[in-house]
């Protein structure tokens, strides 16, 4: 039976891991991408996801150069996201040896790179991330941009259907409002995505327990759940998780 | 000598690594004569079958395949490279694959997920040296749009369950497949890749002896 996945997740500036609550500046180093990647294939992390959160042009040597270095030692699949915005980006990432590259902000200025990128490697490499964020004017989820910064004019629902319809393979699906709270996955946001389209959706944002995971893959149907500082600073382990995830029934490897 | 053979389709570089970690020499390669030359061959890739087979005979590959399969080189397809094994495909539209194998390869199709991603447990169909140390229920990485169909059902080794039985392994003579990603399914896949080495080892000293 297909498991259910999970993936720690790295935010990466200047080649090492940090972790930003609510993106904002509060950061605290956890460590070499390389190292820590190797530690959580031990622990049994299905997948891993790395974010270079200062992608610029000039730092992008930095990140092939652990994409190459954790494909030579880890052999579970990773996705790297982080400033992508031309298909040259995800030729010179998979080159490295990444399984799948996630867009952001990219894929909402540009939906055609969504297309263009899925018909020159595959659909199965390109993750797109959506970051929502609830409106209460609208009493409905928006897509946020700019590591959040930036409000749309998109709805997630109808954003999900439009990317799954372009061609991406996967959906990051990150809740604005709950990421860095640790009070729980937006069960019910995942849950409507994963009802609106026929890709895998990973729901990301709010983990602060184990029960988290198992809400988010119950009752909001996720195919997998990202989560980082919990990982990270060893309040838990994704060996525990998956433990306590297999006690309650849960397809898990 | 292991020739991974590079023609354009995604990524070689995990493959690589995982047989050099089993200690496997290996050569990335275009060159139709290094393949020739190799002692076992790995057709990897991930993308668009159509592209696929094109770009295979734009850089002259497809008779040198041919040639080390009828001269019993060991063969390994993983994923888009096993589907090419087999003799057509209607990913987009109908193209001809390489024919190794006899079937179809076709578009998962039903109310489910697709792309089939994720990991997923093997059911263990026949004995063969590639399932050295692999047991029933072992996990590995699928990530795939298309299921092979072959003709003689005798040709697959191992399967796993999604919406129906799916061919994970098949191998006939010297040419084996798999569908998933040995070089991304942590210990059982380097036990996989490992296997095939042993293959290769053997039927090297055969050849010498």
């Amino acid at each position: 039976m297909l498991t259910k996945r999970i993936i720690p997740c790295f935010d990466i500036k200047n080649g090492r891991v940090v972790k930003n609550v609510s993106f904002l500046t509060n950061e605290r180093d956890a460590g070499d991408p390389v190292e820590l990647a190797k530690i959580y294939e031990e622990q049994g992390a299905d997948e891993l996801v790395l974010l270079d959160i200062t992608a610029t042009d000039e730092n992008r040597g930095t990140l092939l150069d652990i994409v190459r270095r954790t494909a030579d030692q880890v052999f579970i699949p990773f996705t790297v996201g982080g400033g992508v915005s031309q298909v040259d980006h995800f030729r010179e990432i998979l080159k490295a040896g990444a399984d799948k590259v996630a867009i952001n902000t990219a894929a909402v200025k540009t939906p055609q790179l969504i297309t263009d990128a899925a018909k020159r490697f595959g659909t199965q490499c390109v993750v797109v991330s959506i970051d929502g964020k609830w409106d209460d004017g609208l009493q409905d989820w928006i897509v946020v941009i700019h590591a959040g910064k930036k409000p749309t004019e998109l709805r997630v629902i109808e954003w999900a259907k439009e990317v799954e319809r372009l061609g991406a393979g996967e959906i990051l699906l990150t809740s604005f409002d709950q990421d860095g709270q640790k009070s729980g996955f937006d069960v019910e946001l995942t849950r409507r995505v994963g009802e609106a389209v026929k890709i895998p959706v990973i729901a990301s944002g709010g983990a602060g327990e184990m029960s988290h995971f198992y809400d988010v893959f119950t009752e909001g149907k996720a195919d997998a759940g990202l989560a980082a500082s919990i990982f990270h600073f060893k309040e838990t382990t994704v060996t525990e998780v998956k433990k306590y995830l297999k006690e309650r029934g849960v397809a898990i490897r | 000598m292991f020739a991974i053979i590079d023609y354009g389709m995604g990524n070689l570089r995990s493959v690589e690594k995982a047989l050099e970690t089993l200690g496997a020499e290996v050569t990335v390669t275009s060159d139709p004569n290094v393949v020739r030359m190799a002692d076992g061959v790995i057709l990897p890739g991930v993308g668009a079958f159509g592209d696929a087979m094109e770009n295979l005979r734009e850089a002259g590959l497809i008779p040198v395949i041919r040639d080390v399969v009828a001269a019993g080189t060991p063969f390994l397809g993983i994923c888009l490279g096993m589907q090419l094994l087999f003799t057509t495909s209607d990913e987009h539209a109908l193209f001809e694959g390489l024919n190794l194998l006899k079937g179809h390869v076709r578009m998962f199709q039903g109310d489910f997920k697709i792309p089939h991603i994720g990991w997923n447990d093997l059911t263990l169909r026949r004995e063969h040296p590639m399932l050295n140390g692999v047991a029933d229920g072992d996990y590995v990485y699928w990530v795939h749009s298309l299921v092979v169909e072959p003709t003689d059902p005798a040709v697959v080794l191992a399967t796993t369950d999604y919406y129906g039985d799916v061919p994970g392994i098949v191998g006939l003579g010297n040419v084996c497949g798999i569908q998933f990603h040995p070089e991304k399914s942590s210990r059982v896949g380097l036990q996989l890749l490992g296997n095939f080495v042993n293959i290769v080892t053997a039927a090297k000293e055969g050849v010498n002896a």
